[in-house]
């Protein structure tokens, strides 16, 4: 099996972005927002379908990536600006208002899906491959924004780590010293929008929260340390994102994002059992110790 | 009428509320207090539950907004003071269960030198040790947190605001829920800060060892009622006033 320039570019593309995602996801869970994400990902499809439509209205083809991409991060942003704002301003807690834009803006989204495949202008083909990725028939010029992308948000998580952790620890205390805990969230709100624009093509939009939530879950397992915890959902991350994209390259009509998704179940489910101080077997063995000595 | 024993300078008190009002949208929970710790003193913020104690400290720290007043730490605002201060916020005010170690909390304290992207170093895990020596933990650096004692968090939480090496010590309930030799622990720290120099305050719960730990008292009920020496605003009338008919004969 010989691997292209190309393809190569799209492993390496998606093995930074599954980086950044367990990286920044740690600090999500950490700070208890995880479920945030969702509603960030969801409320790119109106911007990505409304992009498209600018793009052809433009006499282009639509399917500038970076455009899309920037659409996406626009529907997001408001999308995020709305949770914040019912959370805030009413007496919805944030749940219920991740739920009420979650829908809202994925339904509106669909809406003009459906509207862009009546539309005779334009290459609407692969748009759907925003819903649950794909890494078949990717320019160079994609993978590329995608690596790069994945790489700069990497460099702002790892600069910002000190702050992440102490906002999600104790807030209280970060504001005691110095540090402005609402600004740390903005700004970590900001790393996770970027991570889901910067996946969207990759993972899609439906699964994107998966990279971020289960490579911390699993990182936990293996340890008592918030920054050794972001490497290890790093490095589980990067071996799904990788991992998921070879095999969807490899096998023909294969989504990437489901695959993405459930190799990073398989480091989790592992995980689950096998962690030498949290796993379901080294629970097992010290219940039976204990009885043991009961017993006696 | 208001006790004042103090000198009302707020330029020479190394921690000073001046007409501090608070509400959480409905009735203020803190209203118009003034507030003057006199330099190294050991103060006891106290009062009935609800009295709006913590909430005082956290408004002054900018933790909660606040609808009116100013704190000052050696007559600058707060927030231009933050080096010289260090706040000690309730254990159960965080999840315990976070991943990090005993030390990992210790070295909290260092981020303000540390900054974003300062590589620690030998001598900063160092003086992190030898703070939690001080509170008696250093056998606990490499414990993750979730897997000590209440009392043995509330050490290492005290551990991180002695790393910061401030003038002002602030602790909200340090003794709230803790062991005895938890209590001695820190009571025996924070003496030898006040030996020191350095000023230290604590909303404080039992009334009972008021006058064993403390040299000044600040008894508040949502507003002042009575601040000074332990002897002169310690006594069974501030504390009928603050605490109304409920409490009979603690200050003996």
């Amino acid at each position: 099996m010989e691997l292209g320039y190309n393809a190569l570019l799209v492993l390496t593309g998606a093995g930074l972005l599954g980086f950044t995602g367990g990286a920044t996801g740690t600090f999500l869970v950490l700070r208890k927002r995880a479920l945030l994400s969702d509603a960030i990902s969801h409320a790119t499809l109106p911007g990505v379908a409304l992009a498209f439509m600018a793009m052809v209205a433009l006499g282009g083809e639509g399917r500038n990536l970076f455009g899309l991409m920037l659409g996406a991060a626009l529907s997001a942003g408001i999308g995020l600006a709305v949770v914040q704002w019912l959370t805030g301003r009413t007496r919805l807690a944030e749940d219920a208002a991740i739920g009420a834009v979650l829908s809202v803006f994925f339904g509106a989204g669909v809406v003009l899906l459906t509207v862009i495949q009546t539309m005779t202008a334009g290459r609407q083909a692969g748009l759907e491959a925003f819903l649950l990725g794909s890494t078949a028939g990717m320019l160079r010029s994609e993978a590329e924004i995608i690596a790069a992308g994945g790489a700069l948000c990497l460099l702002a998580v790892a600069g910002l780590r000190r702050l992440l952790v102490l906002a999600a620890f104790d807030p209280g205390y970060a504001e005691s010293i110095g540090m402005n805990p609402r600004r740390i969230d903005a700004a970590l709100m900001m790393l996770v929008l970027a991570v889901v624009v910067v996946g969207l093509k990759i993972v899609g939009l439906v699964l994107i929260v998966a990279l971020l939530i289960i490579p911390p879950v699993a990182a936990r397992f293996w340890t008592d340390r918030a920054g050794v915890m972001a490497v290890i959902a790093g490095l589980t991350g990067a071996a799904a994102g990788a991992g998921g994209a070879l095999i969807s390259a490899l096998v023909p009509g294969v989504p990437t994002g489901p695959v993405i998704v459930l190799l990073a179940a398989g480091a989790f489910v592992l995980s689950m059992i096998f962690s030498p101080k949290r796993g379901v077997l080294a629970a097992l063995a010290r219940r039976r110790r204990w009885r043991a000595e009961v017993m006696e | 009428m208001l006790m004042r024993t103090e000198p009302e300078d707020v330029s020479a008190s190394p921690f000073a509320v001046r007409g501090l009002t608070v509400g959480y949208g409905g009735d203020p929970v803190v209203q118009g207090v003034d507030l003057t710790v006199p330099d190294g003193a050991m103060l006891a913020i106290i009062g009935p539950n609800g009295a709006g104690k913590s909430t005082l400290l956290k408004a002054s720290l900018g933790l909660v907004p606040r609808m009116a007043g100013t704190a000052t730490v050696f007559g600058q605002p707060v927030a231009r003071q933050r080096a010289r201060i260090a706040y000690v916020p309730q254990r159960a005010s965080v999840d315990w269960d976070f991943p990090a170690r005993a030390i990992d909390v210790v070295m909290m304290g260092l981020y303000r030198d540390l900054g974003l992207l300062r590589p620690v170093r030998a001598r900063h895990l160092d003086r992190a040790r030898d703070c939690l020596a001080r509170v008696g933990m250093e056998d606990f650096a490499s414990r993750q947190i979730g897997q000590l004692s209440g009392g043995q968090q509330q050490r290492v939480f005290l551990a991180r605001a002695l790393a910061q090496d401030a003038e002002v010590y602030l602790l909200d309930e340090p003794f709230a829920g803790v062991d005895a030799a938890t209590e001695a622990a820190i009571i025996a720290v924070l003496k030898l800060l006040r030996d020191q120099g350095r000023t230290v305050v604590c909303v404080h719960h039992d009334l009972s060892t008021v006058r064993d730990y403390f040299t000044h008292v600040f008894l508040m009920n949502r507003t002042a009622v009575a601040q000074g020496p332990v002897a002169e605003a310690f006594t069974q009338e501030t504390l009928q006033r603050a605490y109304g008919g409920r409490l009979a004969f603690a200050a003996g």
